[in-house]
């Protein structure tokens, strides 16, 4: 599958990659380290089209969105955003989502790879209620602009509205040149910016103008790479890494972020509450590698001479130079500082647990 | 997409390639194996003395994309290994066949260097690719 904008990447000589059935952007000729950095320093423009976006109307959407997912969004006024996830019966993570009130409707965003499991699900799930989704792929295109230069820049190409009046983990609908857009205040980078979801007809126009106006405050195109390393140093999760059916959001540390065990009932709810009153028997963590090394996907965590866990994302981390990494261990072996080895090519390298993020933006306000 | 190359090495078809400095070999990756790779962010460079047989791995570079085996193009005993890449491993990136090149051999058959390719043909393979 292709993006609205996938002849734009092509002709701006980007390396393009198969991730999930689309062909990607990971990198353009800048490549992912500089890309990485610029968000970090000044902002960067990503093409998030892949990214599965549903829009949930009816009477009985309320109703409905409480059943399928673990925020209690009861209380989640008007133009607010919440990260949540949507759980199996037995707990285990089919995906997690971002879920955004707009005025008439809620949005739904989800991951590239679960989008068809994800719709069957839900719509399984809204037999006989009240309730329409409507898959909002093809007649939009969606964009995120990251970094602490993003509101400089998008604020005089929106118009009707002031940007600096969102505060983090809002939606507004807005004009953005003249086309409908719906402007959120979130992202997947650990920097301030926003996504938005533009009209599909306007996707290249709006992908140019966004970055003439950002070339002089530094924003440049960023691939898929940078955006995986930004996500790694900020923590978040990534779907089929840190969280899959197999993975709980107790062990995988997401209760407090987007679990509401005390309120609603929601698919899952019984198990989770099971895995909450249990000591864990594993849980995610962060570690730092003192001896160098590249820690990688899959990876055993080693203490002792034995194995009590798995890597599920490392990295060199550009913005503080160190290699990093994330993964499940055993219960015993999650303490900061606690001393582990990675097995890298049959070679078991010192690390130690960290803390999490990695990296905490300074622009943040 | 251009490539850069050097005149006074030889290559191989994985990538490799070999100058002679003085009585010993020079070692890196060509131009466009640190393109496809992408960046560099470590290299796993063996230790001074490790004996290097040709067309077996014998160390590994980790680029942010994946970690990728480089073959010895020839045979022969490491005198040097390039102690800059461990604080800056994008020198291979920068510059391949200059500041970012990987180890200093003592080569074992100087007849092994005929078996590699010049330039003209190296640059012949880079282009069908």
């Amino acid at each position: 599958m292709q993006t609205k904008l996938h002849d734009w990447h092509v002709r701006a000589g980007a390396r393009m990659i198969d991730f999930s059935g689309w062909d990607m952007p990971i990198q353009y000729g800048t490549g992912p380290r500089e890309e990485h950095l610029r968000v970090r320093s000044a902002a960067g423009l990503f093409d998030i089209d892949h990214m599965g976006r549903f829009e949930i109307a009816g009477p009985d959407s309320l109703p409905f969105l409480q059943l399928v997912q673990t925020w209690d969004i009861s209380r989640l006024a008007e133009g607010r955003a919440h990260y949540s996830l949507l759980c199996s019966e037995s707990g285990g993570i089919i995906d997690d989502i971002f879920l955004y009130h707009l005025p008439q409707s809620w949005l739904m965003i989800v991951n590239a790879s679960n989008t068809a499991k994800d719709l069957s699900w839900l719509q399984s799930r809204a037999r006989g209620m009240k309730v329409s989704l409507r898959d909002r792929g093809s007649d939009t295109c969606m964009l995120a602009l990251q970094g602490p230069a993003a509101r400089e820049i998008i604020r005089p190409l929106c118009e009707g509205m002031d940007i600096d009046e969102m505060g983090f983990h809002r939606v507004r609908e807005c004009s953005l040149l003249g086309a409908g857009t719906i402007l959120c205040t979130t992202g997947y980078t650990g920097e301030p910016g926003c996504e938005m979801l533009i009209p599909a007809g306007d996707a290249g126009r709006l992908w140019a103008a966004i970055l003439k106006e950002g070339e002089p405050r530094g924003l440049i195109p960023c691939g898929l790479g940078a955006r995986d390393s930004l996500r790694a140093e900020a923590c978040l999760p990534l779907y089929g890494h840190e969280i899959d059916e197999s993975t709980d959001p107790i062990s995988a540390g997401l209760a407090r972020a987007a679990v509401r065990l005390e309120g609603h009932e929601f698919i899952g709810k019984r198990a989770l509450e099971a895995v909450a009153s249990r000591p864990l028997s594993c849980r995610l963590v962060g570690f730092e590698m003192m001896e160098p090394g590249v820690p990688r996907q899959g990876y055993p965590v080693h203490a002792g001479g034995k194995k009590v866990g798995r890597v599920t994302t490392g990295l060199a981390s550009p913005s503080t130079g160190r290699f990093l990494g994330m993964g499940y261990v055993d219960d015993g072996f999650a303490d900061l500082d606690r001393e582990v080895q990675i097995v890298i090519r049959e070679s078991p390298k010192a690390a130690r647990i960290v803390k999490r993020p990695f990296y905490t933006s300074p622009h943040w306000r | 997409m251009e490539y850069k190359f050097d005149q006074k090495a030889r290559y191989s078809k994985t990538h490799e390639w070999v100058r002679m400095d003085g009585a010993e070999a020079v070692v890196g990756i060509t131009d466009y194996a640190q393109n496809k790779l992408s960046d560099v962010v470590f290299t796993d460079l063996p230790a001074v003395g490790k004996v290097l047989t040709k067309e077996s791995a014998f160390m590994v570079i980790e680029s942010v994309k994946a970690a990728e085996e480089v073959f010895a193009p020839v045979s022969g005993a490491v005198t040097a290994r390039n102690e800059k890449l461990v604080k800056a491993p994008e020198l291979v990136n920068k510059d391949p066949f200059g500041d970012g090149w990987l180890v200093r051999v003592r080569l074992s058959d100087v007849k092994e260097l005929d078996s590699l390719m010049d330039l003209a043909s190296y640059r012949k393979l880079v282009e069908t690719l």
